[in-house]
């Protein structure tokens, strides 16, 4: 009885090590990659297109990280998490070009902006979370879609301005604002916010991308993350052994609504013209993030990072190819698909892998 | 299989790393070869070149290239040839900005761009932190112009809604005015708002307004029965032309015939494909460039627009980047720098001398266009009518 327990601590132990083994890659890859690319910026070895791709790198890899947590660990299809981004990015913007005369260390004032727009995304993901979390699968995946398209479009009719009575708030134009002299238009409407301060920095990026990778990383080997992830496996089963289903669910989709909005609150930082449109938070781009995560591997944390990262650099290669590069850039996502997904080249990937080409030579070795 | 995974990420991540090494050694070679020989004022530029609104940064890039090669035939800038880029930007503020990183690394001093107005906002972000010269051909929003290095060859949306406001009231071409717009751009939003303020004072009344954005523009029935019911006898188009087209094809459907009046986002209406162009009669549209028109000026640059783009009419857009090279090559002369200076130093001498200087171009009449120290444009306003499938200039 005894050796039993023993072996089973043993197998434990190696789980955890394994894990956190998988983890510590993890985190390893993205510093060293960070290392790399940012000597090469120091040294002024990297074109100005790549150094203008770093922080938006570093938005869709948080972007892809955080819906990854919904359909990999959650394992519901979110449609709308474009939508999280954009609540993000407009209450960050706003929080910046409100206190910009009043805070006057940037980084400070970066700090506040991301903690407000991760705020104010978790409590709207909380709010759409109420009706939506009660469905599931498909129905669940059209419903987040709509609440993407509906946060786009309320976003688009709002006007506010800041005077020295405070703010004003209007959904009409920009006129019946009746701003005091001296008053500033900070959002109008479809025209969106102009000139918010450009302080998403790589640095900045690549921290957020840390947090969030242990924010996901150790939800999942947490208790709440088990339980979630028990979820996803069997909701019978889990329920039958008192697994609170809607808490667990709340929770891995109100962390990832607040990821979305840190990743939404860099996105507007990074440039200095900010519209909710569709091709920037429609449902295209929650598609795209989609895309992001199952071409990394669905619940993969590194391969969402990787993927993110590769396509979002990619329309840039192929810049060369002037106007045929969308239909190469569609081909090139097509043959990655296949590579990394589909059965025959998973088999033949595993054939010819790495691994067993070491372990041939080693055994030749040992002979 | 899962360390073959690990394995393989590495790899793909290193790829990316090398990836990136390759590009910018490649990239510092080649800047290199381009100091060697001899010197050039490179001029880049930015606009669609796919997508809705192709036509627009197809007609930039063309009509600059056009002015450049006039330019190079006649000797160049002070005998310095010029070397221009274009490369496309979707519509998209976050593309533009890495279309222009892209020049930035081809050696771009000076930027006709973006095109549009909310990627030419992303942009001069940009253009300001590394102070190069702006000079957008058509980008109408006020905010383009927000930086002191940027400058605008359009009038700005305001000024258009206010223009044309004027334009309906004093040739008193209708009283009772119905509005359809684009809610989601800031160009329609931007004339519409000013439009509505002079409307007032023209004594025009707006009867209905119409919105809508970009995720519902192709059924406007609601918003032309809306108008018809009000009684409009002029209908304000201050939309893209895309739009506009399936406007007139609806509204002729349901045999409301209104007077369309439309603003430079109209211009481009008669090249949609299997649009019926008599569907436009009458339309008419504040434009400062029309290709048919009788000057030399405007032939020569017609017939040399045409041999460029297979026989493509020229538009407005087109035009506005056609003076927007020369305006810089002016501003150059004038302040008479040399390729060799840098970005920096290009930018503070034709800052200067933009304020100075008076283009007489496609868009402009005989008065010229002057700059004010904001960027924005002083020239006067034009407008044309579609007669017989060919736009006319109205007097």
């Amino acid at each position: 009885m005894s050796k039993k327990n023993s072996s089973v601590n043993a197998k434990k132990k190696i789980n955890i090590r394994k894990f956190l083994k998988g983890d510590l890659l993890t985190y390893l890859m993205v510093i060293a990659v960070y290392a790399v690319l940012q000597t090469m910026v120091a040294t002024g070895n990297m074109k100005s297109l790549y150094q203008g791709l770093l922080v938006p790198m570093c938005v869709y890899s948080i972007m892809a990280l955080s819906l990854n947590l919904t359909v990999g660990v959650m394992g519901e299809l979110s449609l709308g998490h474009a939508g999280f981004m954009c609540l993000g990015a407009f209450s960050g913007a706003i929080f910046s070009k409100i206190t910009s005369d009043i805070i006057a260390v940037d980084l400070l004032r970066f700090i506040l902006a991301i903690l407000i727009g991760a705020a104010v995304a978790a409590f709207f993901g909380f709010l759409i979370g109420i009706p939506v979390l009660r469905l599931k699968g498909d129905y669940l995946a059209i419903v987040t879609l709509a609440f993407g398209e509906i946060i786009k479009n309320v976003v688009n009719v709002f006007f506010m301005g800041i005077d020295k009575n405070g703010l004003h708030l209007s959904m009409k134009d920009e006129m019946s604002l009746n701003l005091a002299e001296g008053g500033k238009t900070i959002m109008k409407g479809p025209q969106g916010i102009v000139g918010t301060p450009n302080d998403s920095t790589f640095t900045i990026g690549v921290v957020l991308i840390l947090i969030t990778l242990v924010i996901v990383l150790n939800l999942i080997h947490s208790r709440s993350g088990r339980a979630i992830m028990a979820i996803r496996d069997n909701r019978i089963a889990a329920e039958s052994i008192g697994i609170h289903i809607t808490k667990y669910k709340m929770m891995a989709f109100v962390i990832s609504a607040a990821l979305a909005g840190v990743a939404g609150v860099l996105y507007s930082h990074n440039l200095s013209s900010l519209q909710a449109q569709p091709q920037n938070f429609g449902y295209n781009m929650s598609i795209m993030i989609l895309v992001y995560v199952v071409l990394g591997g669905i619940g993969n944390m590194r391969g969402s990072i990787i993927a993110a990262s590769i396509l979002t650099i990619l329309p840039e290669l192929l810049r060369s190819f002037a106007d045929y590069r969308m239909l190469v850039y569609a081909i090139v996502l097509i043959l990655m698909m296949l590579f990394n997904w589909a059965p025959a080249c998973l088999e033949f990937r595993e054939r010819h892998s790495l691994k067993n080409m070491f372990a041939g030579k080693k055994a030749k070795e040992v002979q | 299989m899962k360390m073959f995974k690990k394995v393989l990420s590495l790899v793909l991540a290193g790829a990316m790393v090398l990836s990136l090494a390759a590009c910018g050694s490649k990239d510092s070679g080649s800047s290199d070869g381009g100091d060697s020989g001899e010197e050039v004022f490179k001029i880049g530029s930015i606009g669609p070149a796919t997508g809705a609104a192709a036509i627009y940064g197809l007609g930039v890039k063309n009509g600059a290239q056009v002015a450049v090669n006039e330019i190079n035939e006649a000797g160049g800038i002070n005998g310095y040839k010029v070397e221009f880029k274009f490369e496309d930007d979707e519509l998209n503020n976050e593309k533009s900005v890495n279309a222009y990183n892209t020049l930035k690394d081809w050696g771009m001093q000076m930027l006709v761009g973006s095109t549009t107005s909310d990627c030419s906002i992303a942009v001069s972000a940009k253009t300001s932190a590394d102070n190069m010269i702006q000079l957008t051909p058509s980008g109408s929003s006020v905010d383009c112009i927000a930086t002191d290095n940027a400058f605008q060859v359009c009038f700005t949306d305001p000024s258009q809604g206010m223009r044309s406001a004027q334009y309906i009231g004093e040739h008193k071409l209708a009283t009772k005015i119905a509005v359809i717009y684009d809610s989601s751009t800031s160009y329609s939003s931007g004339i519409y708002a000013k439009f509505k303020e002079e409307a007032a004072n023209q004594n025009l009344e707006i009867v209905s307004e119409g919105a809508f954005t970009a995720d519902n523009n192709k059924d406007f029935s609601v918003q032309l029965q809306q108008a018809k019911d009000a009684g409009a006898e002029l209908v304000f188009l201050p939309i893209y032309y895309t739009e506009a087209a399936l406007i007139l094809a609806q509204a002729d459907s349901m045999s409301y015939d209104p007077i369309f009046f439309g603003c430079d986002g109209m211009d481009g209406i008669l090249g949609v494909e299997n649009f019926d162009t008599s569907l436009a009669e009458g339309l008419m549209l504040l434009t400062p460039f029309v290709a048919d028109s009788d000057d030399e000026a405007t032939k020569k640059f017609v017939d040399s627009y045409k041999k460029l783009a297979d026989g493509e009419t020229p538009n407005q857009f087109a035009a506005d980047a056609y003076d927007a090279v020369y305006a810089l090559k002016a501003a150059i002369e004038k302040a008479d720098v040399k390729p060799s200076a840098s970005v920096s130093d290009i930018c503070e001498a034709v800052k200067g001398a933009m304020t100075e200087i008076n283009v007489k171009g496609l868009t402009s009449d005989e008065q010229g266009m002057t700059w004010a120290a904001t960027g924005e444009v002083d020239k006067a306003p034009k407008a044309a009518v579609i007669e017989n499938g060919k736009y006319k200039m109205m007097q």
